[in-house]
């Protein structure tokens, strides 16, 4: 278990470029047995890289006014909430980022979210709940959790995720629409019923793979959002220095039954605490974006 | 060209790439110390701001306590005419403790305490006091991710070669360090 901050920042920073190099080697894999069963591959993955991109990257630029749009949310009056405003202000010194954008969502369920493209265009969306149930020391470890997603620029992070999971698919997509045809002409140059045999054995592992790579893609992209989670929650102890205001926090917050009528699977990654209902069974845990809350306040509080 | 000298070459020009990152890096953590240092004035500078409202605003109530308003207005005027950085934080400590007492005394007056400039500007200081003590962190932290860039090798031959020295971190005065004493 980690001990103080420092390691756990550091052991998440690793973890979470070992699932990226996993990522690029499946999507690697994919090219290369789509090259082999069918003849074409190694132009389709810049294809599918623009495709994906080119369907992600409006929702990412302007991620900010989306989510807000979504979420019915309204700016935050410094005079009604003088404290959040101030709070706000201070732990985005301590994090060394602008100040970002504070937005309220008009609901009593306690829960946070940031969004923004980068640092200079962030935006932190709070819960009128969060604030009414949450005392001082809580309401700074979530914020310091939101303004830790800002700086580690984790909605890019989770962007390239979604657009390596759109890339996976779409190649996946094509294997199984075109790779029927076998290229005749390549099994014939590799030498007669040799070739036969050998394309054949392709095509059935490039199906297996076409089949089930979008899987192991959702898996990997739902284990960068739960490290993604664990790194948000040691950044924040490391700015405030107070590791157990935000355990107490995630306590409350998961205490509190009231479901969060604004969210929905779109939106659900981004909040700090699931709005949706967390899944039950093991195997279902990996689909999860956010790690268990016992395991997050059982890490926060061994730093503390 | 041999194809001793092309390698050669290749090397040559992959260690001029890796010195002219390392410097550039030395010269980003380098700003960020300085511009985290200018912040906590910034803060700073708010509170001073914010001295002669409070004072405003809590003489009407508190006829008694002269001594404590005369003692923040000198500790604000001190502020402003400190040179050094030495000078500086002697200044701004004594401001600090000017204030306490200003919202100790301010306690016995519960008229004063309703006053809703009162409570803005109290809630306004807490949070620059706040500011403050975040805006030094960062300041340290800035200053330890500097220090430890130029001491790692091996970024340390750099660093002396271009004259980048460690910085200070921002420390308390011992004499803040002794137990606090409450009187009542």
């Amino acid at each position: 278990m980690h001990q103080n901050f420092y390691d756990a920042i550091a052991a998440n920073r690793r973890k979470t470029v070992f699932i990226i190099l996993v990522f690029v080697l499946l999507v690697g894999v994919m090219v290369w047995v789509l090259a082999q069963a069918m003849g074409f591959g190694y132009y389709a993955v810049p294809l599918a890289v623009i495709f994906a991109i080119a369907m992600s990257w409006g929702d990412y630029y302007y991620s900010d006014k989306i989510v807000l749009g979504i979420s019915q949310a309204h700016p935050v009056n410094k005079n009604e909430f003088p404290y959040l405003v101030n709070i706000t202000e201070a732990v985005a010194l301590g994090a060394g980022v602008p100040v970002p954008e504070l937005y309220m969502i008009e609901d009593t369920a306690p829960n946070a979210f940031a969004t923004g493209r980068n640092p200079q265009h962030a935006v932190i969306c709070v819960t009128r709940g969060l604030v009414e149930k949450l005392n001082r020391t809580e309401l700074e470890g979530v914020i310091a959790h939101e303004m830790s997603h800002i700086r580690n620029y984790d909605i890019l992070l989770s962007t390239v995720a979604v657009t390596m999971v759109g890339v996976v698919i779409l190649l996946s997509d094509w294997m199984l629409r075109f790779g029927w045809r076998v290229d005749r002409r390549r099994s014939r140059g590799n030498g007669g019923e040799g070739g036969d045999a050998a394309a054949a054995i392709f095509l059935v592992i490039g199906l297996a793979v076409a089949i089930l790579a979008p899987l192991f893609a959702q898996l990997l992209r739902f284990a960068i959002s739960r490290q993604r989670e664990y790194q948000a929650d040691a950044s924040a102890a490391m700015i405030t220095r107070y590791p157990q205001g935000l355990a107490n926090a995630l306590r409350k917050i998961a205490a509190d039954p009231e479901p969060l009528e604004v969210a929905n699977k779109a939106t659900a990654h981004l909040y700090i605490w699931n709005p949706l209902k967390d899944n039950e069974g093991r195997l279902d845990r990996l689909f999860d974006t956010h790690p268990p809350v016992e395991e997050r306040i059982k890490r926060l509080e061994a730093m503390a | 060209m041999g194809t001793g000298s092309i390698i050669a070459l290749v090397v040559v020009g992959l260690v001029v790439i890796v010195f002219i990152g390392i410097y550039n890096r030395l010269v980003v953590l380098r700003n960020r110390v300085q511009a985290a240092w200018a912040q906590i004035d910034v803060q700073l500078k708010r509170r001073t701001d914010l001295v002669p409202n409070l004072v405003e605003t809590v003489k009407g109530y508190v006829q008694h306590e002269r001594g404590t308003l005369e003692a923040v207005t000198a500790a604000r005027t001190a502020v402003l005419k400190a040179g050094s950085v030495a000078e500086q934080a002697k200044a701004n400590n004594a401001l600090t403790e000017a204030l306490k007492s200003v919202f100790a005394v301010a306690e016995a007056y519960p008229d004063l305490k309703a006053n809703q400039n009162f409570l803005m500007l109290q809630e306004e200081l807490a949070g620059i006091e706040n500011k403050i003590a975040y805006a030094r962190q960062y300041y340290n932290d800035s200053v330890m991710a500097f220090n430890q860039a130029q001491q790692v090798f091996p970024a340390n031959l750099i660093a002396g070669m271009f004259g980048f020295r460690p910085h200070e971190y921002f420390e308390i005065p011992e004499s803040d360090r002794g137990p606090v004493h409450v009187k009542f």
